[in-house]
């Protein structure tokens, strides 16, 4: 339970970051709370040659209004400091309704928002949640700088559109659109734990009380964030009842595939999908404002 | 041999500097390397909290920190709870009032999670110290007289 020996730099500013990260490329991982990767060193699952500890550069460490009315987050700022922001509480709540969901208040002091996305756990939340709201996140190198949406970042088991020299420096929150509301819904064992299934909404109305626009992304039922595409499909356009809901997540989680585990067989999760799916859009389109 | 940094960091009120390997862990460093032993090893993988402890005044898991990370940094561990040997920090008086241990061994864990949990909150509800408490694990008790400890706890007196 101790990690194999590595190589280790603290770089103070972004660019000397970016150099390292040119020259050691795959054999280095950015240590950033180290809330999964020191965990994994300690097991040997991970064994990197080199470690880059970005926790000094503090320029990846900010949480600021963004003027399109959404927010601004450096990498590294710490869960349990969105957990606590009032600004992410006014202008992103599904995300500060997901924080307490992530493991414990001590890894929260630990780990980074940036550090849990580009880590890519399926069973995270917080990658579900990013989904849901149509983030984007900012990816450098010495190269330059992309922006990429949330839902294109995610592409199979930890896996990432992040190339060897790239590093997550940014994500960008945009608001809620006008008459919609949210969902976190999840089902674990015990506070903390990862989720058996979890899953995050988002849902839109039109002036007319109908389903204009949705989001519904699953997390732990699959590589990444899973999003119910037949769901949303089957709800544009109708009334949000009881009945439209159940039916659309009736159909929608026959699609999806989750596997099982010691903590659930695939039939279990298939039934939490549909239960969850369904708790978590009448909760959405319930929170609706009218405007 | 891997390299070694060299790291300052102060632990309960103490400046220390020492030259290590940069895999050293947190729990490590602080048990080995300054023999401050009160901070118990459980899991080794950040589960079960047995490891906690303050940096900076907030709780962390020193088995899932690198020692070179704590460089600059103010650490605070169980053995900087009491004034002296002679008087018990009140929260540590509360859990032995009301038998809130029984191996001891999770015991740190649980005091250093809670001292910043009552800092903030110094009346807190049962439902809230069950969720405070909800990242360390105890063997022993079933929770229940660590809950009663917290609730009969008097800070600041």
């Amino acid at each position: 339970m101790k990690p194999a020996p590595f190589a280790y730099f603290a770089p103070r500013s972004l660019d000397e970051a970016l150099a390292l990260l040119q020259e050691h490329g795959y054999e280095a991982k950015l240590l950033a709370g180290g809330q999964s990767l020191i965990p994994a060193m300690n097991f040997r699952l991970a064994q990197p040659a080199a470690l880059i500890d970005i926790n000094r550069i503090d320029a990846l460490s900010f949480l600021e209004p963004a003027s399109d009315g959404g927010l601004r987050i450096g990498a590294m700022t710490r869960q349990r400091t969105v957990e606590r922001s009032a600004l992410v509480a006014e202008r992103a709540p599904l995300l500060h309704a997901t924080m307490p969901f992530i493991a414990h208040m001590q890894i929260r002091n630990r780990g980074t928002l940036g550090g849990n996305l580009a880590h890519a756990d399926p069973a995270s939340e917080l990658p579900a949640v990013m989904v849901a709201l149509g983030a984007r996140f900012r990816l450098q190198s010495q190269r330059g700088a992309r922006w990429v949406n949330a839902a294109d970042f995610y592409v199979g088991l930890f896996a990432t559109t992040l190339e060897a020299d790239e590093m997550l420096v940014e994500i960008a929150v945009p608001p809620l659109p006008p008459r919609t509301g949210w969902s976190i819904q999840e089902i674990a064992r015990r506070r903390g734990d990862y989720a058996i299934v979890g899953v995050a909404a988002t849902a839109t109305l039109n002036a007319d009380g109908r389903c204009h626009a949705a989001r519904l992304v699953y997390l732990s039922v699959g590589e990444g964030p899973i999003q119910a595409h037949d769901a949303v499909a089957a709800l544009h356009g109708q009334a949000p009842t009881a009945a439209v809901i159940a039916a659309a997540m009736r159909g929608a989680s026959q699609r999806i595939e989750p596997l099982g585990d010691i903590h659930a067989t695939p039939a279990y999760r298939r039934q939490l999908i549909e239960v969850l799916g369904r708790r978590a859009l009448t909760e959405a389109f319930a929170r609706v404002q009218p405007t | 041999m891997t390299e070694l940094y060299p790291v300052q960091l102060t632990v309960n009120g103490m400046a220390y500097a020492r030259t290590i390997e940069p895999r050293l862990l947190l729990s490590d460093f602080l048990r080995h390397e300054l023999g401050l032993t009160g901070t118990h090893v459980g899991c080794e993988h950040g589960s079960c909290g047995a490891c906690t402890v303050l940096m900076d005044g907030q709780a962390v898991r020193s088995c899932i920190l690198f020692a070179v990370q704590a460089d600059g940094h103010e650490i605070t561990t169980v053995e900087g709870l009491a004034a002296n040997s002679a008087r018990l920090h009140p929260l540590q008086e509360a859990f032995r009032a009301a038998h809130g241990l029984q191996c001891g061994y999770c015991t740190p864990g649980f005091l250093m999670t809670l001292i910043p949990f009552l800092e903030e909150n110094p009346t807190p509800s049962e439902a809230e110290i069950r969720d405070a408490l909800s990242g360390n694990i105890c063997r022993c008790t079933g929770y229940q007289n660590i809950v009663d400890a917290v609730l009969k706890v008097e800070i600041g007196d």
